[in-house]
């Protein structure tokens, strides 16, 4: 029974990795760049809520709009002064590192404004928990609404890149900015949507992050972040039902390494498991095959 | 003509290990004067460290062309072999420096096997995707080290991955590796000194093997890795090669790391993800390819939050500001045209076309 | 004389796409020999699985009597097959005379140990890859350009320095992919003149593509025209010419 109970807090943790993931694997199809900073958005995200909601005592749905709209803004802001500039530089490693800069700025200016200490982050989720299998089972209110969130988003977003116009948009820059171009698309407007739509996702995926496991300090996105990433990697970047699976099977992977195996180990076995992943299929589980033309 | 060219490198490395030795002499009559605080002083080896972690870096990302973020990785476990050695050996090598330079020896030789035992499976993965792996295993060494035990006793060596009761020492056996504890009571053999030549010594193996067959082999798969095939070039073997003298390199940084401490860990701030990227901002800011530059730059960047201190809380803030502001002056295909339509050389230039 | 390449029945399929069917060629040494076809027909596919970059799905290449068939490119390059690239491959931030050193890799050995510690035999070998670098450098007349950055020279003497780093491995079959690409017709007379030139002093075989027909009419012996993947004719360069199947095929009906 308590394997049932593991399953399903990985399914939770992995479904925040998803949300996460979907916004590296968005930002990394359209602008073939890692931003690094996306963890770091959904520190903002949080810190957002936690000042809304704990130190100036509004109400919890405010709270979580101010974040989204917060992030969104941030995200929209970071593209445009740090990485528009750097588009079509002759090295793509220029823009990494200025994403690590942004990453570090992120968290130095929450580090000033909140100070290194660790805030008790209150819990977004109200809904009781669920017992399941006479008590055995618990599901906690934070998993049932973070798993839903996950599907929601998920189904919301493939709608909205296979049947809206800017989503089809999107999907055209991702595969040739030059001719998405000459088709009359607006390039420049299509990222910013892009690095909106992700930033916003990683707000949400902030606050459900912080409602499961609830300290937060200015450092509290990046490891989550980079197990994003790595679960974006996993599912074969650029793909965002891979995004899904990388995310799930990376969540359920920490948490029965942990439970079963060493909690020390886990972020081991999850970057093991990545690695024989890439190994067996160099573009992750669902990512495309790109052959050099001679 | 081939005269000059000769000459041009010749000067090129010339300047570089002058600049080295002449900041060293210039440090070292600081000191004798007494005119470096002892903050300064303290932080004079861990400069050598970055500088030869910038250095060798640079081998794999600017001329082999490959991103690796696990350079950490290859410096814990110099570090933690080096160290471990010097624990071991306390007692039996009473000679410091011989010690030391055996440690040194050990270190690279075990981060260059790791590397090598790492790069041939993932070395033929490109790019963003090489990038991810080496951060994993860098993750994933780090992670080792913090649950390895090792412990000696009359009856030798102990191993474990659990706690240190688990070893079953004997009684009067010793605890070496300490899991997340590490290893304390390393000897400080680190010295400024020491970090100066060892940084010397890793720009002749760098530059020297650069400006050699095996040099040219490593760029040629760098610039055009199917032109470099159909030359008969052997890709694996020199992305090997490169990937894994960097890695030994990175081992010997951290040897020069660990004695400088008296208690070694393996946290997520010296050997993390955090600390690859730091050195990859090194590399990449001084220039890509230009050993040179990756010194420069990381005695600048490691000097700076230092020197920015007096602005307390504001100093790492100002820090990735100055970052972020470097790249975009330095990358932005607009800046970089603006910047060449009002240069100097470009003022002078139309004057004289204009005669 | 035995041929020195001898293709048979070489065949690759990307998919469903037969990209070449049953291609057979032999080439005597010493021979120019064309290879010509519309854009699409699989030219440069035979260079692509000549030199190991594909690996064919059928058929049999030897060379020099040895069969290469299924070998890797490094060692069809060492079993003497040298190439360039239709799209130019240069290695572009190494200088030229490094471009043709590079070239000269496997024929000039010292050890990774010499070579950083400096040693007698570093010296030794860099002075006599220069100095045969340099030779091959002034045959292409790149001499003078030899401390340029590859990327810096002008696009005809790009395509020069490729061949002479494919020559610099010392190959016995040279393929060169549209040699004449991007020239005008001064450099294309000039380069007719080179491809003579090398293959004359280097005693060179030279397998060609090209769509420059004067080239191909100048100096090509003997040719085969290639049209969806497969031989449309061959033989002797002015009756493959005046073939009215291979007029069609260019032109069009």
């Amino acid at each position: 029974m308590s394997f049932i109970s593991y399953l399903i807090n990985g399914i939770s943790l992995g479904s925040v990795y998803a949300i996460i993931a979907l916004g590296y694997t968005m930002v990394y199809g359209i602008a073939k760049m890692l931003n690094f900073a996306h963890g770091d958005v959904i520190m903002v995200g949080s810190f957002t809520i936690f000042f809304a909601v704990s130190m100036q005592g509004l109400p919890t749905a405010i709270g979580i709009v101010l974040s989204v709209i917060l992030c969104t803004l941030l995200g929209i802001a970071i593209e445009y002064i740090a990485y528009r500039p750097l588009r079509g530089a002759a090295s793509s490693l220029a823009v990494l590192i200025t994403a690590i800069g942004v990453s570090y700025f992120l968290q130095n200016m929450a580090l000033l404004i909140f100070g290194a200490n660790t805030k008790a982050f209150t819990s977004v989720v109200t809904i009781p928990a669920v017992k399941l299998a006479g008590g055995q089972i618990i599901i906690s209110g934070e998993t049932i609404v973070t798993i839903i969130s996950c599907i929601i988003i998920m189904i919301g977003l493939t709608l909205f890149i296979n049947k809206t116009k800017a989503g089809q948009a999107m999907l055209a820059v991702s595969e040739d900015k030059g001719a998405a171009q000459l088709m009359g698309i607006n390039v420049n407007a299509t990222i910013s949507l892009t690095f909106a739509i992700g930033s916003a996702l990683a707000a949400i995926a902030g606050m459900l992050l912080c409602s499961a496991y609830p300290s937060l300090t200015p450092y509290t996105g990046s490891m989550p972040g980079i197990k994003a990433f790595v679960a974006a990697v996993f599912g074969g970047i650029g793909s965002i039902p891979g995004a899904l699976i990388g995310g799930i099977v990376l969540g359920i992977i920490e948490i029965l390494s942990k439970a079963y195996i060493s909690s020390q180990m886990a972020d081991a076995i999850v970057f093991m498991v990545l690695i024989i992943v890439l190994l067996v299929k160099p573009t992750g589980i669902l990512g495309k095959k790109i052959q050099e033309k001679v | 003509m081939k005269k000059l060219k000769l000459s041009k490198t010749l000067k090129d490395n010339i300047l570089t290990y002058g600049m080295v030795i002449l900041a060293y002499i210039i440090m070292q009559i600081l000191i004798g004067t007494g005119n470096v605080s002892s903050l300064m002083q303290g932080l004079l080896v861990p400069l050598c460290v970055y500088v030869i972690l910038a250095v060798s870096l640079n081998l794999t990302v600017g001329i082999l062309g490959e991103l690796s973020l696990g350079h950490a990785g290859f410096m814990c476990v110099g570090a933690f072999t080096g160290a471990f050695f010097s624990k071991c050996m306390q007692d039996v090598i009473s000679i410091d420096l011989l010690r030391f330079i055996l440690a040194i020896i050990i270190g690279a030789v075990a981060a260059g096997i790791i590397g090598l035992l790492i790069g041939m499976p993932v070395l033929r993965l490109r790019g963003d995707y090489l990038a991810i792996v080496t951060l994993a295993f860098g993750e994933i060494i780090k992670n080792i080290i913090n649950v390895l035990y090792i412990g000696k006793d009359n009856n030798g060596f102990h191993f474990s991955l659990k706690d240190s009761l688990s070893l079953g020492l004997d009684e009067g056996g010793t605890v070496i590796i300490n899991g997340a504890q590490g290893i304390t009571g390393t000897p400080k053999d680190s010295t400024f000194t020491m970090g100066v030549i060892l940084i010397i010594i890793t720009l002749i193996i760098v530059l020297n093997l650069i400006h050699s067959r095996d040099g040219r082999a490593i760029m040629s798969i760098r610039d055009n890795l199917i032109a470099a095939e159909s030359i008969g070039i052997n890709i694996t073997k020199y992305k090997l090669m490169a990937f894994s003298i960097s890695a030994a390199l990175a081992g010997v940084a951290g040897v020069l790391y660990a004695h400088n401490l008296s208690s070694l860990m393996a946290t997520p701030k010296n050997f993390g993800y955090n600390m690859s990227i730091m050195i990859l901002v090194f590399v990449v800011l001084g220039g890509i390819g230009n050993m040179r530059g990756s010194i420069i730059s990381a005695v600048i960047l490691t000097l700076l939050p230092e020197l920015l201190r007096g602005l307390s809380n504001y100093r790492m803030l100002i820090y990735s500001i100055i970052l972020i502001a470097m790249m975009l002056f330095n990358w932005s295909p607009k800046l970089i045209q603006l910047r060449e339509k009002y240069s100097l050389k470009r003022l002078f230039k139309k004057t004289r076309e204009v005669q | 004389m035995a041929a020195l390449l001898e293709v048979k029945n070489l065949g690759i399929s990307f998919g469903g796409l037969r990209a070449v069917d049953d291609f057979e060629v032999s080439i005597k040494k010493g021979q120019l020999y064309g290879l010509i076809g519309p854009n699409g027909a699989g030219k440069t596919t035979v260079f692509n699985l000549l030199t190991g970059v594909y690996k064919p799905s059928e058929g049999m290449i030897s060379l020099d009597g040895i069969n290469i068939t299924g070998l890797k490119t490094i060692e069809i390059n060492r079993a003497g097959i040298a190439r360039t690239f239709q799209n130019i491959r240069l290695f572009k931030d190494l200088s030229v005379i490094d471009n043709v050193k590079a070239g000269l890799h496997n024929h000039y050995k010292y050890s990774t140990i010499e070579g950083i510690l400096r040693m007698p035999g570093y010296f030794k070998m860099e002075k006599e890859m220069t100095e045969k670098a340099m030779e091959l450098l002034s045959v292409f007349e790149l001499d003078e350009e030899a401390d340029y950055l590859a990327a810096n020279l002008p696009y005809g003497k790009q395509r020069k320095l490729e061949i002479a780093r494919a020559l610099a491995t010392e190959p016995k079959l040279l393929l060169l992919d549209e040699p004449a690409a991007g020239m005008n017709p001064n450099e294309t007379l000039e380069l007719m003149d080179t491809i003579r030139f090398v293959r004359d002093n280097f005693d060179m075989t030279i397998l060609l593509i090209e769509h420059d027909m004067k080239l191909v009419s100048g100096i090509c012996e003997e040719l085969t025209v290639l049209n969806f993947g497969r031989i449309l004719a061959q033989g002797p360069t002015s009756a493959v010419l005046n073939d009215p199947q291979v007029i069609t095929a260019y032109l069009g009906e």
